[in-house]
């Protein structure tokens, strides 16, 4: 079977919509409230990014921080991880998982070990935030031997001569970050910034799929419309620790939420 | 895994900057990887740049005040009675510690390369202070991430960083000391690398950091060969440089100019926190023999759990109180160049009474670590062995703690 994130890509395609990319942190709130928001969410998400907490994360601001912290203080360890990955993919084969995370968790669990593990649950394709080209040479060789999608990252400051490196040592899929930030700051850039950006990166090679994250919200997804597809993450966790504080289930506020911004691309 | 003689060992990294194949590199976010580059092209460029060398000297005397003080502690000695016992002590330094020659050299940088603010973390709020001191002699707009626990219990600092003109934003994730600092820093950059130049406050950080940072702190050691040899006529045969290591920015520095000796005639000790005697937490990861883990983008010996979440530390001393430690201390180790130890708060709090009860010299709770240690293994050590201890700290930032665990007396005014 071919990949499942390259499926859903060519699929879109054919609908002639953007990818709509959830992120949300496992175990949060709870191991099991996270399974349920996959669940729930992946009505209206093409592709599930879900973040492996980790108490010393250099690029992620206060919202997706809660979640981590949220998360880790429920005990959530890596194996947990896997576990949610598994029981989501016995109902929803087909719906792309991606892991989201930083690379010592990676290293603790041994690369291959880690690997065999993703295989195992079902995981379809990898994002390491701390382990840039060219560091992730060797790492993304091996995820593509596993059929894993190693996810390489561009930013603004990324220099032309990296660029075209990058999106040739790149897999199917590519994640532009809109602007200089951590997650969850507010769109600093205009939105005719980022896609001349984004242009760039498809012109060096349309055939892979570019999705732009960072600053996108209910607010702002419409502007990116005509793009392979776009990631939404602080938002949701925010509105997971709003439904926490305020009693309500985070499940439902969670799901209406991607439901609107589903609609928003549509 | 080899130490190499006759290349600094801040230029032993390879092309990663991984030193002995696994220790530090660059694992940062993408955003990072530009500003990290321009930094390094920039900074090997320096570093061999006659003039801009004069300019760090120039700075180094007039400002910083060079050479800090090398001189025998003879009452400790006698009390002692078995090797002589010195101090560098580097608290004579502008600001009063080593953290002021990596702020100075990272003003220069950059000032040179055109930015306006400058951003730090800090523990023990030395290396805050003394970019806020640096920031505002070079006219950068200064931004200190702090802990706020440490903000709690380093408050003079604190002030002096404040008077300074700098921001001083508190950390409140996590431990809320010296790591999360770091982190808050970094995330900092990430947002705003377009327009501001951080400074990672030891030797610790993505690779260039701790090459910035080691080669500015080389600065003790080159001092301390000249005043060995004023003193001595030579280099001695049998001499021991002891240090407290928390970042290992001071130690580094302490002993780089001696690295290329044999370690029979000149030996490094690195004394680490090891926390409350009760308590199971520490911060000497290398005393300790913590796995090897990724922190703040470096490769390095770490706390941490199985799963690779960064374990909590505790420590008296604000600015030994990080989970890492820099990957040319790992380096060191690995070589076995350098032994590393550990004092317990006790110890610590015990070495500063005994110091400041036979010599006019107070050192801060960092230095007091590495005094411990050297008290008890000078005992035992030959008459023409020379002990020297960095007091690269004064104790004036931790009053508030030492009038708490000792009481008034031991608290001189400043
Ligand atoms: C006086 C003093 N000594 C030592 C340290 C530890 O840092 P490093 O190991 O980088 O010298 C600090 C850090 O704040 C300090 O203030």
């Amino acid at each position: 079977m071919s990949n499942p994130i390259r499926q859903t890509f060519q699929n879109l395609k054919k609908e002639r919509r953007a990818a709509l990319l959830t992120y949300t942190v496992a175990g949060d709130s709870s191991n099991k409230q996270s399974l349920e928001i996959l669940k729930s969410i992946s009505n209206y998400a093409d592709i599930l990014e879900l973040g492996v907490p980790h108490n010393t994360p250099v690029a992620d601001g206060g919202q997706i921080q809660t979640s981590a912290y949220r998360a880790i203080k429920n005990g959530i360890k890596m194996n947990d991880v896997f576990k949610i990955v598994k029981n989501f993919k016995k109902i929803k084969y087909s719906k792309p998982v991606i892991l989201m995370g930083y690379y010592n968790m990676i290293y603790q669990y041994g690369e291959n070990n880690f690997l065999k593990n993703c295989k195992k649950s079902g995981v379809n394709g990898l994002i390491v935030v701390d382990l840039p080209w060219p560091e992730n040479k060797i790492f993304s060789k091996k995820c593509k031997k596993s059929s894993i999608n190693f996810i390489q990252l561009i930013s603004p400051t990324t220099s032309k001569k990296r660029l075209k490196s990058i999106i040739k040592d790149s897999h199917n899929m590519i994640y532009y970050i809109s602007m200089l930030s951590t997650t969850g700051g507010k769109l600093k850039v205009s939105p005719r910034k980022i896609l001349i950006n984004y242009n760039k990166i498809k012109k060096i090679d349309p055939k892979k799929n570019c999705v732009i994250g960072f600053g996108i919200t209910e607010k702002t997804i419409s502007k990116f419309k005509n793009t392979d597809g776009l990631v939404v993450g602080s938002q949701i966790c925010k509105e997971i620790t709003r439904s926490l504080n305020n009693r309500q289930n985070p499940v439902i506020n969670v799901s209406k939420m991607v439901s609107k911004l589903r609609k928003k691309i549509s | 895994m080899k130490l190499r003689k006759g290349i600094p060992v801040i230029d032993q990294g390879d092309k990663l900057g991984f030193w002995g194949g696994k220790f530090g590199g660059n694992f940062v976010p993408e955003t990072l990887k530009k500003p990290i580059e321009d930094l390094e092209i920039q900074f090997n460029k320096l570093k061999r740049d006659k003039k801009f060398i004069k300019e760090r000297d120039r700075y180094f005397k007039d400002w910083i005040g060079t050479p800090t003080r090398f001189i025998k502690l003879n009452n400790l000695t006698k009390y002692i009675g078995g090797a002589q016992i010195w101090s560098k002590v580097v608290s004579d330094a502008n600001g009063g510690a080593h953290k002021i020659y990596n702020a100075t050299v990272h003003c220069l940088l950059a000032r040179r390369s055109g930015k306006k603010v400058i951003i730090g973390d800090t523990g023990a709020g030395y290396a805050g202070k003394m970019l806020s001191m640096a920031a505002k002699k070079f006219g950068l707009k200064c931004k200190i991430f702090m802990g706020a626990k440490d903000i709690k219990r380093q408050q003079p600092n604190v002030k002096a960083m404040k008077k300074n003109g700098a921001d001083v934003i508190p950390v409140y994730s996590g431990s809320q000391t010296l790591v999360d600092a770091v982190s808050e820093c970094m995330r900092y950059w990430v947002a705003n690398c377009d327009t501001t130049a951080m400074c990672v406050g030891s030797t610790v950080g993505p690779a260039i950091f701790v090459r910035i940072c080691g080669w500015s702190t080389s600065q003790i050691s080159r001092e301390l060969k000249v005043q060995l040899i004023n003193e001595f006529g030579e280099v001695p045969k049998k001499l021991k440089l002891y240090n407290c290591v928390g970042g290992g920015s001071s130690s580094f520095g302490f002993w780089n100019e001696f690295m290329d000796y044999d370690k029979k005639q000149v030996e490094f000790i690195g004394v680490e926190a090891g926390g409350p005697a009760k308590s199971k937490r520490h911060a000497a990861p290398l005393t300790y023999g913590s796995k090897i883990g990724i922190l703040h983008g470096a490769a390095q010996y770490v706390n941490q759990n199985n799963d690779g979440q960064i374990e909590e530390t505790e420590s008296i001393s604000a600015g030994l109180d990080y989970p890492g430690i820099s990957p040319l201390h790992c380096f060191l180790k690995d070589t076995k160049r350098a032994r590393y130890t550990a004092a317990s708060d006790e110890e610590a709090l015990k070495a500063y009474q005994t110091v400041t009860k036979y010599e006019n010299l107070r050192p801060s709770l960092e230095p007091s670590h590495a005094f411990s240690v050297a008290i008890k293994e000078a005992k035992k050590l030959s008459k023409d062995t020379i002990v020297v201890i960095n007091s690269c700290g004064d104790a004036y930032k931790d009053k508030n703690i030492l009038e708490k665990k000792l009481g008034k007396k031991y608290v001189k005014s400043n």
